[in-house]
């Protein structure tokens, strides 16, 4: 084994004491993405399990690869679809006529080609930009470069408009790394999804590029309202009349994020992590009970001016963000409660939050981001009630 | 004298800043800072209130009866205030729109009270003037420093200048909406105050608990 050689040969420069031990992180973040890493963890998050940060991490990142394909696929096939009749301008039109490739939207390989063309330079961006953050703050800082990032830039990535201007994806991973993450002390001490934190902070300083009917397919001349923007102007049964079936939207063809149109691949990523039991059953079990429960609410009292009232809870589970922040953002064991019984309460208070906002605030059609946010923000407060309501139980037991 | 004086108007600057160091006045620091004039013109205003009601609370302090020192306190302070907001009517009505209610808050703001309470009340007139100018000026730099940020990457001018032609005018710079709402000055208050204790660590409060260890070789 020749680089586990190198390895071994160059590592005492780079501990304490050797001649490049400032940049310690550095040789780390390599080393461990090479081989197993030599330490172990004994604390928060993961201090009561023989899983180690790493394949937690890995296992994440690999539970997004259906949420990939399926979103590659669908912004190929939505901006092949709008080129037949709109004609395409820009550099990928050139890429792929030079390559051979075309525009057939009926070829799932050319779509999914297509739609690479829109993920890679949004992953790549992302993946520098914040990585340049990640490996300064762990060189001064002294803490090493974990696989937690590569959880935070697949999911940032995936939750990007297919064509968000990549100065923009870079502002918005570094101030989601910074600000959510690093100030705080680093990853497991992050009380914020540092995705979503990003994700947050371009959807108020940017909202010509994040939101609207135009971005989510990124053809000139091109204008389709997402399903949820439909439904709050028109109601739900508008959605099927413009020619959107219900599972249409449930596997995922239609106008969205690149990595949350399709409900079925998220549910594959969820099947992968609650096998794995990366992902805790309890915050799903909660957040689908309070969303249900609160949509079901609204149904019965109705409403003559908000038509947003009668969308029932299947289709509040296949429009938007929705399934993607259930699967990968709500189930976040850091920035969720801690507590069994917080689990439940913190994921109902997402699933109640989220309809909420879709459908009693006019200002925002979608609601996963900051009813995720909202609930990152109560889960330690949650875990207190929780503790203290559980030292009361038991000092009862005991007068 | 002259030396502790010179102290008195330069320590609350940096080195005992009223908004940094004591966490004081930050509704208004949130609020007013949107444009750069703005914030000068507050800046001003709360210098001189903080200022002047020092002043007459030290002149008074020896005649004043302490369980009803903050009635006394307050009426100072809301006299001077309604004179700056008339003041600012008569002369600078456009800006006084935009303060609004912020004006009449100074009344609030905890910097006015602090310096009235802490140093107006054991100290002579004109210390009490010079302390009170100089917290005012500790208040103003920082507002002007985030209405700086805010303005200037926000919408891409400063004291209502163009400096970065935006997009909407046909220019290059995308403006960054986000810095024209207020929650965004407490990101920026808080990179400054991040700024100013590294640059001076003697400002970093002891931690109230220990970190936890996660690894171990």
């Amino acid at each position: 084994m020749g680089l586990r050689n190198f390895f071994d040969r160059v590592e005492p420069h780079f501990e304490r004491g050797g001649k490049y031990e400032k940049y310690f992180p550095l040789y780390e973040m390599v080393e461990s993405f090479l081989y197993t890493p030599k330490t172990v963890t004994t604390a928060a998050p993961h201090a009561r399990s023989y899983i180690d940060m790493k394949r937690i991490m890995t296992y994440v990142v690999m539970a997004t690869i259906p949420c990939i394909l399926m979103g590659m696929y669908n912004i190929g096939f939505q901006v092949n679809t709008a080129i037949e009749t709109l004609g395409a301008t820009g550099w990928r039109v050139w890429v792929l006529e030079t390559t051979g490739i075309g525009f057939n939207a009926a070829n799932p390989m050319v779509n999914i080609l297509h739609g690479a063309l829109y993920f890679l330079p949004i992953y790549i961006t992302t993946l520098v930009a914040g990585g340049i953050f990640e490996v300064i703050f762990a060189t001064i800082r002294r803490h090493e470069v974990n696989e937690g990032f590569l959880v935070t830039s697949m999911l940032y990535a995936l939750i990007m408009p297919p064509d968000a201007p990549l100065w923009q994806v870079a502002l918005g991973i570094i101030f989601g790394v910074v600000i959510g993450k690093e100030v705080f002390g680093g990853t497991g001490k992050n009380f914020l999804n540092p995705a979503l934190t990003g994700r947050a902070f371009l959807y108020f300083a940017y909202p010509q590029e994040m939101s609207g009917d135009t971005i989510w397919t990124p053809v000139d001349g091109f204008s389709g309202a997402t399903s949820l923007a439909i439904a709050a102007s028109d109601g739900y049964q508008e959605i099927v009349a413009r020619g959107t079936t219900w599972m249409d939207s449930f596997l995922g063809f239609v106008q969205g994020s690149i990595g949350e149109t399709s409900t079925l691949a998220c549910f594959i990523g969820l099947a992968f992590l609650l096998t794995t039991r990366i992902a805790n059953w309890r915050m799903i079990a909660g957040c689908l009970g309070g969303m249900i429960a609160f949509s079901t609410l609204l149904n019965l009292i109705g409403s003559d001016t908000n038509p947003m009232f009668a969308m029932p809870w299947y289709w509040h589970l296949v429009v938007g963000g929705y399934a993607f922040g259930l699967v990968f953002m709500v189930t976040e064991p850091v920035s969720g409660s801690h507590t069994n019984m917080g689990r439940f309460i913190y994921g109902a208070l997402i699933g109640f939050m989220v309809v909420m906002i879709r459908v009693i605030n006019p200002a925002f059609p979608e609601g996963m981001m900051l009813a995720i946010l909202f609930g990152n923000v109560f889960a330690p407060l949650i875990d207190h009630f929780v503790v203290q309501a559980n030292i009361r139980r038991r000092a009862r037991r005991h007068v | 004298m002259s030396q502790t004086r010179r102290q008195m108007l330069i320590d609350p600057l940096v080195d005992n800043n009223p908004i940094t160091l004591q966490v004081l006045g930050i509704c208004s620091a949130l609020a007013v800072t949107s444009s750069l004039q703005v914030a000068f013109v507050m800046s001003l205003a709360v210098t001189f209130v903080t200022a002047f009601s020092s002043m007459f609370i030290s002149m008074l302090r020896n005649h004043i009866p302490g369980s009803i020192r903050i009635i006394v306190q307050m009426v100072i302070i809301a006299s001077l205030v309604i004179l700056v907001d008339q003041v600012l009517k008569a002369y600078a009505y456009e800006i006084s729109k935009t303060l609004s209610v912020f004006v009449g808050l100074i009344i609030t703001n905890c910097i006015v009270m602090g310096r009235a309470e802490a140093f107006a009340m054991k100290n002579p007139p004109v210390a009490s003037f010079i302390d009170g100018i100089g917290n005012g000026l500790g208040y103003g730099l920082i507002l002007m420093l985030v209405g700086f940020f805010r303005e200037l990457f926000g919408a891409g001018s400063l004291f209502g200048i163009t400096i970065f032609e935006t997009v909407n005018n046909g220019g290059w710079y995308v403006p960054n909406g986000m810095l024209l709402l207020p929650p965004s000055a407490f990101f920026i208050i808080g990179l400054i105050i991040w700024a100013f204790r590294a640059w001076k660590p003697a400002q970093v409060e002891e931690r109230e608990y220990k970190i936890q260890t996660v690894e171990s070789h």
